[in-house]
């Protein structure tokens, strides 16, 4: 997503003008962005805090700011500049976490970002995007672009089955329907998801729909979705984050505000590093169980559809 | 003593009974601090800011001094002023942002103030806009790594529409800053990173008003030798006037000092 990113805002620059910022990473990749922007384009060097809080004082100056780092550096070192002079200053600062959940793999567990969300979400006004495809990142940039509220991207790799058609971005979307347990899934997790979703029976395959806004998505959930949870199907959420503070609490929650109780309800959620072993990203997510694999196997035991 | 600094030193001192006033109706202290940069937030506010200016108070907890500079020049009046530290109040104990545009950030969390205001200097550098970014910050503020961060940044993109005032009471919140981590001299290792540096009597107005301008090609620090609780005897260099309140006694003796020359 990183490079198609870099594209986005390539030509967003060139139709109007913002500063960039990066905590010295996106080597083999944001050199095109680097390029284009010139001397908007600022390496803040290896000092995470500072870039955040300059970025806020660039923002506050009047030019729109996005400030880039790998996700745990962007979110988690400056996690109090984020607080206090991104959000109580109320200043639309974008920052960008490339690589969220457990994307860096086997680099290790300095380098996951598997609470970011949680924890920027609790923040005042801060907006999270997770793209779930390739095809997400412009239209989230654009939008994150516009928007008055500090925010949040975070990145992942594309995991989109190569003959799927995305829907146009927004903050939910029915990926493909079926006649099973009903299935929300945050970002590019639901890419892996739907492939093998796809390949199953209509009738009890799960209706697996993607999560990309928070928390605009979280008060806003589809109507299609809030009855098929009331009409008894199972009901899940799979996130490449940790439980607390993550989309399914939030989401229970949301169906609770509006009287709607899952028959059943599991959740699908980062849980760390429970062998002390580390490896790819896969790993980590079977790890989870949250690969596909477990994650299919464990709604298929459900017995669903009832 | 000249004209300026006679007229400055009674400004000065109607400007602290309102402040010592303000803290003593509310009962709240952080008194010592607000008296250590309250003659260079005078010196700021009245003598060097333009338009174009802006002002960021790193060291949040003198926002009493900012308040009481800010009535001194009618920004704010008494009734604001009553406001300090009450309920449903905009004046809380550490700024918070967006209700007057001379306050133009929260600050409070020491180490944030430095990077905001390189950001705001470097924005108006890139965008072609006029006027200087000035920064008050505290000395016991360098012990925060971003403020080095910060340091390092304003120095490697020059940023001579910076000047950066370091109120060096000496005193911090429990201990003196020599006994806590002392980086003395800490005009010499701020230099030490490329910058304009210099260093000055904080009291001294004229002093304030002639260091507080533009760097060349760098970023402008000005170390300010300041006395915690300048300007009342019985605070002056002691640090438990970080925190303390006036007493009714001691508030009428306070007062008692600040009669005009």
């Amino acid at each position: 997503m990183r490079s198609v990113a870099c594209s986005a805002w390539c030509r967003l620059f060139q139709e109007r003008p913002f500063a960039f910022l990066t905590g010295d990473l996106g080597f083999m990749a944001l050199e095109p962005l680097r390029d284009a922007m010139g001397r908007f384009f600022i390496n803040a060097g290896v000092a995470e805090q500072n870039m955040i809080s300059v970025a806020a004082g660039m923002t506050r100056s009047g030019i729109d700011t996005w400030a880039y780092s790998i996700a745990p550096f962007a979110y988690a070192r400056p996690f109090e500049q984020i607080r206090n002079d991104v959000c109580l200053n109320r200043l639309p600062v974008r920052i960008v976490g490339n690589g969220g959940g457990y994307a860096y793999g086997v680099m290790g567990p300095s380098h996951h970002a598997i609470e970011d969300y949680g924890v920027l979400l609790g923040l005042q006004g801060m907006a999270v995007y997770v793209p779930a495809f390739a095809a997400d990142v412009e239209p989230a940039i654009r939008t994150m672009a516009l928007d008055s509220a500090p925010a949040y991207l975070r990145l992942g790799r594309c995991e989109k089955p190569a003959e799927f058609q995305v829907p146009a971005f927004q903050p939910w979307r029915l990926l493909i329907d079926g006649g099973g347990p009903v299935l929300a899934a945050v970002g590019p997790l639901a890419g892996a998801l739907l492939k093998r979703v796809m390949v199953m029976e209509p009738s009890v395959r799960p209706a697996l729909w993607v999560l990309s806004v928070m928390p605009n998505g979280l008060a806003d959930i589809p109507p299609p979705l809030v009855d098929a949870v009331r009409s008894g199907r199972v009901f899940a959420v799979a996130e490449e984050h940790v439980a607390h503070g993550g989309a399914g609490q939030a989401l229970l929650a949301a169906l609770a505000r509006r009287g709607v109780a899952p028959a059943r309800f599991l959740h699908f959620h980062a849980v760390g590093y429970p062998s002390g072993r580390y490896g790819s990203q896969a790993f980590h997510r079977q790890e989870s169980g949250i690969d596909p694999d477990s994650v299919l196997e464990r709604l298929a035991a459900t017995g669903s559809p009832s | 003593m000249s004209n300026f600094q006679s007229e400055f030193e009674n400004l000065a001192r109607v400007v602290r009974r309102r402040l010592l006033r303000m803290h003593h109706e509310s009962g709240v202290g952080h008194i010592g601090g607000n008296l250590s940069c309250l003659d260079a937030l005078l010196c700021l506010h009245h003598a060097v800011l333009k338009e174009s200016d802006v002002f960021v108070l790193s060291k949040g907890h003198a926002v009493g001094a900012l308040y009481a500079t800010l009535w001194s020049r009618g920004r704010l009046s008494d009734d604001d002023l009553r406001k300090f530290h009450g309920e449903n109040t905009q004046l809380a104990a550490h700024p918070v942002a967006g209700w007057m545009p001379e306050i133009v950030f929260a600050t409070g969390s020491l180490g944030h103030g430095l990077s905001l205001s390189a950001g705001l200097a470097l924005g108006k550098r890139l965008q072609g806009q006029e006027g200087q970014v000035y920064c008050v910050c505290s000395d016991g503020e360098w012990q925060e790594g971003s403020t080095w961060e910060a340091l390092i940044f304003a120095h490697h993109h020059q940023l001579d529409n910076l000047t950066v005032l370091v109120d060096v009471n000496g005193l911090q919140g429990f201990g003196a800053t020599s006994d806590v981590a002392s980086m003395a001299d800490l005009q010499t290792r701020i230099a030490a990173f490329g910058v304009e540096v210099v260093g000055i009597d904080g009291h001294d107005a004229e002093a304030i008003c002639t260091a507080a301008r533009p760097g060349v090609g760098q970023p402008r620090f000005v170390l300010m030798r300041t006395v915690k609780g300048r300007g009342v005897s019985f605070m002056e260099n002691r640090m438990e006037w970080h925190y303390l309140p006036l007493d009714d006694r001691q508030y009428e003796q306070a007062l008692a000092e600040q009669e005009p020359l």
